[in-house]
């Protein structure tokens, strides 16, 4: 039930003080394109951040450089130089 | 996996290999993304002999009790309603048929992939009763809180859910108090703590002197977790770690537990195999009561047998493998299943059926 993969931001419609619509973001993967509710979401996306998703909610919300930090920690654990880190 | 990709991985398995250095280590993967993440990518054939990986109760359909089966068929029976579920547990054998029979003797279900969908189900049925069940753990109980407030918000009369979430960190100390479990670690569920936080396993961490290491889906995340839980073995540790700071904050998402507070509070909960555990579920406030599904149609759970011979209760607990059930791949098989971790997609007995291994 839980897709791993971090969607892409594409646009956003709704403010998350408007309790009667609640706001959606149009997200993108691997191609797919689909809409989902930022309700629950820990802090509110701008186009261009990623967001994970479940259950056509996002959880959480991160920040490009997030997802590039995490590479390089998975990397220092593995005992690898940094010179090519993928982008 | 890209050659990058493969000399990190590979580079992990060296670390692994010196922090264990032959000492027999048994960790357990607590969900069910995990498991099936594990057999897809074949971790187990790649780790040291002396690292054993169990699988533990985090696949939401399987802890489900049959006699909770059973109210759900019950409920798809009735006339004027419809039901709207995500697709995993349609085949779960209830006590006498599944969802899928009930479906074929009638009843109205309908397959969705998120609680909202389930509400425009019944904004477009006005003269239907809709009823979303909602089954999952700490990931999904958010928004299925966000859809009930938005039901109750536009005062829709025939939305209802029937609540059957359970909680994480309370089924961990449950289990982890049964002496006869005996484990060196835990990979700790990713996205349950995206929204609990890694904090919230600090309890466990410290009553069980047991390491933990929350961490991610893709293969090389679940290697840094293995990696993390061997140190920490090595060197008498335990502690909770992140190994999957990109989704996962040590506080985790307020806003989704605020939700979460607002329309549920914890309640006693029944599990397959584990019994029942003291505030592991969640029940429905006063407040949002006409759209329990529980209360509105005043259904009862039974206690129920577990299927005949099956084993399911002991594999979500790590003392049994699919191997050591006779059913297994013989009478039980994804297209028979004869339990529930034969069924979904992220059961124990069905990743070991369709990865072969026994
Ligand atoms: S193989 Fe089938 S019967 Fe045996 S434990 Fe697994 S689900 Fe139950």
């Amino acid at each position: 039930m839980c897709l791993a993969i971090p969607m892409k931001v594409t646009a956003i419609e709704g403010d998350q003080d408007d309790i009667l619509i609640p706001p959606v973001a149009t997200v993108e993967a691997r191609g797919v394109t689909s809409r989902i509710r930022l309700d629950i979401v820990d802090r509110m996306p701008r186009v261009g951040d990623y967001v994970i998703v479940h259950a056509g909610f996002a959880i959480h919300t991160l920040a490009p450089e997030d997802a590039r930090k995490s590479m390089a920690l998975l990397q220092e654990m593995a005992g690898q130089t940094d010179d090519n880190q993928p982008r | 996996m890209t050659d990058f990709a493969k000399g990190m991985a590979q580079g992990l398995l060296s670390k692994i290999k010196d922090a264990s250095s032959g000492k027999p280590m048994c960790f357990m993967e607590v969900c069910g993304t995990h498991t099936m993440s594990i057999f897809r990518s074949g971790i187990r054939k790649l780790l040291p002999r002396e690292i054993r990986l169990v699988s533990g109760p985090g696949c939401p359909v399987c802890v489900t009790p049959v006699g909770e089966i059973d109210q759900m068929i019950e409920l798809s029976l009735l006339p004027g309603v419809i039901t709207a579920t995500f697709g995993d547990i349609l085949r779960v054998p209830g006590s006498t048929y599944n969802l899928s029979e009930a479906r074929a003797r009638g009843a109205e279900i309908k397959v969705v992939y998120s609680p909202a969908d389930a509400l425009e189900i019944a904004e477009n049925n006005p003269d239907k009763k809709v009823v979303f069940l909602g089954i999952g753990f700490e990931t999904t109980a958010p928004s299925v809180a966000a859809t009930i407030l938005q039901a109750h918000r536009n005062k829709l009369k025939n939305f209802m859910v029937f609540p059957s979430h359970k909680l994480m960190p309370p089924a961990l100390d449950a289990l982890l108090s049964d002496p006869e479990i005996d484990m060196d670690g835990l990979i700790c569920p990713g996205h349950v703590s995206t929204i609990i936080g890694a904090r919230a396993f600090e309890p466990v961490a410290e009553k069980f002197q047991m390491p933990c290491v929350v961490t991610g889906f893709e293969p090389l995340d679940i290697l840094q977790g293995i990696c993390m839980l061997a140190q920490q073995v090595s060197r008498g540790e335990n502690m909770v770690e992140n190994a999957y700071r990109r989704a996962v904050s040590w506080d985790g998402n307020r806003r989704a537990r605020k939700i979460i507070e607002t329309v549920f509070k914890p309640a006693d909960a029944r599990w397959r195999g584990l019994g029942t555990i003291a505030r592991s579920g969640l029940e429905i406030r006063k407040k949002f009561r006409q759209l329990d599904a529980r209360r509105h149609f005043g259904t009862r759970e039974k206690t129920v047998p577990e299927p005949k011979g099956c084993q399911c209760a002991q594999i979500i607990k790590g003392m049994a493998l699919p191997s050591s059930c006779p059913m297994f791949s013989s009478a039980c098989t994804p297209l028979t299943p004869v339990g529930p971790c034969m069924v979904s997609s992220e059961g124990t007995c069905a990743a070991y059926y369709k990865y072969g291994e026994s």
